[in-house]
């Protein structure tokens, strides 16, 4: 008798098809958070502020209540849904952009005020929806539309380091960085997921995972070489690791 | 004995899986789905499959939509 | 201040509003403070949290605004107060308020423009609240109180009517309002609560996600829904538009002015009355609806129409959409601060009709 060992988690819309390019990791971060809400049983009580890029439709994957928000203000919108709903499971999904230039003052803050919600946030170093500009983690050297001979530091400045900012903030109770380039990685980032969401049940503060993401399509690559790429280039910057969590010691 | 399910509508010619299938048992399919992908399909004559879901894991789409090892 | 009814006490517009805002049942109140409305975060910061309800100092009007936005989309009433420059800021989010449809509450207290500009009264923002800074077709009701007991009566009006039409709605006072301290009464929360249970988030229990958003990738489907949204703003301005009539039945010469400056030309009328001038005044209390059809039924008797302003010149152009060339349309203002006085308007008048006796 087999046992069944995979299934679509329960919490993805019926006949959902993700808006993604492909190969993009996008929607193995999406299937991750869909999966630890199930595990934790949150659907019923879950509020997700969405943001603008391209994880812009994630109410169209994830099926629980959500409210679109501006651009970069996802963390103020989960902030007021949480002021008023205490008792609600409130979390945002963003892109770099979204959460780390344009809302960075809103994470920040939410983090330090200590907000008892969760964000989750796709690294892919570039600004993927509207063609692959220079973003603010996009790599010194890595060549955008708008960094065409490479990112240096005197013309362009530096990248940000969001998970290690973050878990700066004294009202964050866990801050990690993880990738997805391969499956081992894959079941950390859902480990990771799973207690960013659960600092917030337990009310002890600001949760947040940065996920380490390819962009095949704006970084002119296969699928498999853009994860050679996570592995070669990015994580040697934007090493993976747990920067805060105030459940351990 | 193990097996996966693929969703044809949801693949879309990533092939991610492929690389990820320890015994290389997903191939890819002479048919093309609605979106034109030229999809993958399992294929498992001598009963290998371990039922490892390294690929559903991997699959960005969910176009893996079931494993069941046995 | 207590959130006591049935007795008159003697404070500030701003306290008035806040006050007011507690007692229709506000539950979260996000805010940035800026002159000259500070006072109502003061006062919300105190009772909001002795309430045991929501008070964030938000890092900025973007955030607080798009906290209310959160707030809001669960159902709950919740607001923010902001002023001229500032509200600048929120335009973004009242943008997508209106095309979410959802009951956000804005208190904008006006001070002086454009740019950083000075904390005088002004009634700079007319603009800024009935035609938007945000992209895209969108109104926003918007009240605008004379005093300061309007200031409270009007605020729960705008909770009322948020709710009722589920659209954004702007309470626009200006400095002098915010400041000065008049007698004020609070009643009861007069209006019956709206059931929200049809769309408000709640946790998707025994049912799929409800999704609040306006990003629609179909031509179509933006079409579809904004003619949707266009119907809802004509019964909005069927139903609520309101403005109060002084002496205009026989008037000659209509003043058109409102908030605080419609005091001042209150009393024009009375002067111009005492001098046999046949003045009145007509004061839209809603800037959104504008009472477009009143005015144009007052041009088929009265011989002149003159905006009174507080900033260069912006209601008038409402005005003269609706006298819709029907009489001359004339402007008395003062670009920023004290508005005219009564005798200022008076002189003015008189200027304009110099030649002319009624």
């Amino acid at each position: 008798m087999a046992v069944q060992v995979f299934k679509v988690p329960d919490s993805i819309r019926k006949n959902a098809k993700f808006s993604f390019c492909p190969g993009c990791d996008h929607g193995v971060a999406v299937r991750l958070v869909a999966k630890v809400i199930d595990e934790l049983n949150l659907r019923e009580k879950t509020i997700l502020a969405a943001s603008v890029g391209c994880s812009v439709t994630l109410y169209d994957f994830i099926n629980v209540d959500s409210v679109e928000a501006p651009h970069g203000r996802a963390v103020a919108e989960a902030t007021g849904i949480k002021r008023a709903c205490p008792d609600k499971f409130v979390f945002t999904y963003q892109g770099d952009g979204d959460f780390a230039s344009i809302g960075l003052a809103e994470s920040m803050h939410a983090a330090l005020r200590g907000e008892n919600i969760s964000a989750i946030c796709i690294n892919n170093t570039t600004y993927g929806m509207t063609g692959g500009q220079l973003g603010p983690t996009t790599l010194l050297g890595q060549k955008t539309t708008t960094s065409p001979t490479g990112r240096n530091r005197e013309y362009y400045g530096y990248p940000i380091k969001i998970a290690e900012h973050i878990a700066l903030c004294d009202g964050t109770a866990f801050s990690a960085r993880v990738s997805l380039d391969t499956v081992a990685n894959i079941r950390k980032a859902e480990q990771a997921i799973k207690k960013a969401f659960e600092v917030q049940l337990k009310g002890l503060g600001f949760g947040f995972v940065e996920i380490l993401s390819t962009c095949p399509t704006n970084w002119k690559m296969s699928p498999d070489k853009a994860h050679e790429r996570v592995r070669n280039e990015m994580m040697p910057v934007f090493k993976p690791g747990i920067y805060k969590d105030v459940t351990e010691g | 004995m193990s097996y996966i399910t693929i969703d044809r509508d949801r693949c879309k010619a990533c092939y991610l899986c492929m690389d990820e299938c320890p015994k290389k048992l997903i191939k890819i399919s002479e048919t093309t789905n609605a979106l034109g992908n030229k999809i993958v399909e399992f294929c498992d004559e001598k009963g290998e499959c371990l039922g490892c879901a390294m690929c559903a894991q991997r699959c960005p789409d969910l176009a893996i939509t079931e494993v069941y090892k046995g | 201040m207590e959130c006591l009814t049935g007795k008159k006490i003697l404070t500030k517009g701003n306290y008035a509003i806040a006050n007011a805002a507690v007692m229709a049942g506000c539950q979260c109140y996000f805010g940035y403070p800026i002159t000259p409305q500070s006072e109502i975060g003061e006062f919300m910061s105190g009772k909001m949290q002795e309430l045991k309800r929501a008070y964030v100092s938000a890092e900025s009007e973007l955030a607080a605004i798009n906290m209310v936005i959160g707030a809001v989309s669960t159902g709950v009433k919740a607001m923010t107060s902001s002023s001229s420059c500032a509200v600048a800021l929120m335009q973004e989010a009242l943008s997508y308020a209106s095309a979410d449809e959802l009951p956000v509450v804005l208190v904008s207290v006006m001070r002086g423009g454009p740019g950083l500009g000075n904390i005088y009264p002004s009634q700079g923002d007319y603009f800024q609240s009935t035609k938007g800074g945000g992209d895209g077709d969108y109104k926003l009701i918007v009240l605008a109180p004379s005093t300061v007991q309007e200031c409270a009566d009007l605020t729960y009006k705008a909770f009322y009517l948020a709710h009722k039409y589920k659209n954004p709605t702007v309470l626009l006072a200006d400095g002098m309002l915010g400041q000065m301290m008049e007698p004020v009464e609070f009643k009861k929360y007069p209006y019956p609560e709206i059931d929200n249970s049809g769309w408000a988030l709640t946790g998707a229990k025994g049912r799929d996600g409800r999704i609040i958003r306006s990003y629609a990738p179909l031509a179509q489907d933006r079409c579809e829904f904004l003619k949707k949204l266009y119907d809802k703003y004509r019964i909005i301005e069927e139903n609520e538009t309101e403005w109060e009539e002084y002496k205009t039945e026989d008037a000659d010469i209509v003043l058109v002015s409102f908030g605080s400056t419609a005091r001042n030309a209150k009393i024009a009328v009375k002067k111009c009355r005492e001098k046999g001038i046949k003045a009145g005044l007509l004061r839209p209390v809603t800037l959104f609806p504008f009472p477009h059809k009143r005015i144009n039924e007052l041009a088929s008797t009265a011989k002149q129409f003159i905006s009174v302003e507080v900033n260069m010149g912006q209601m008038i152009n409402d005005v003269k959409l609706a006298v819709n060339g029907k009489v001359p349309v004339e402007l008395i203002n003062k670009p920023v601060g004290i508005p005219p006085s009564p005798d200022e308007i008076v002189r003015q008048i008189e200027v304009y009709n110099g030649s002319t006796s009624f």
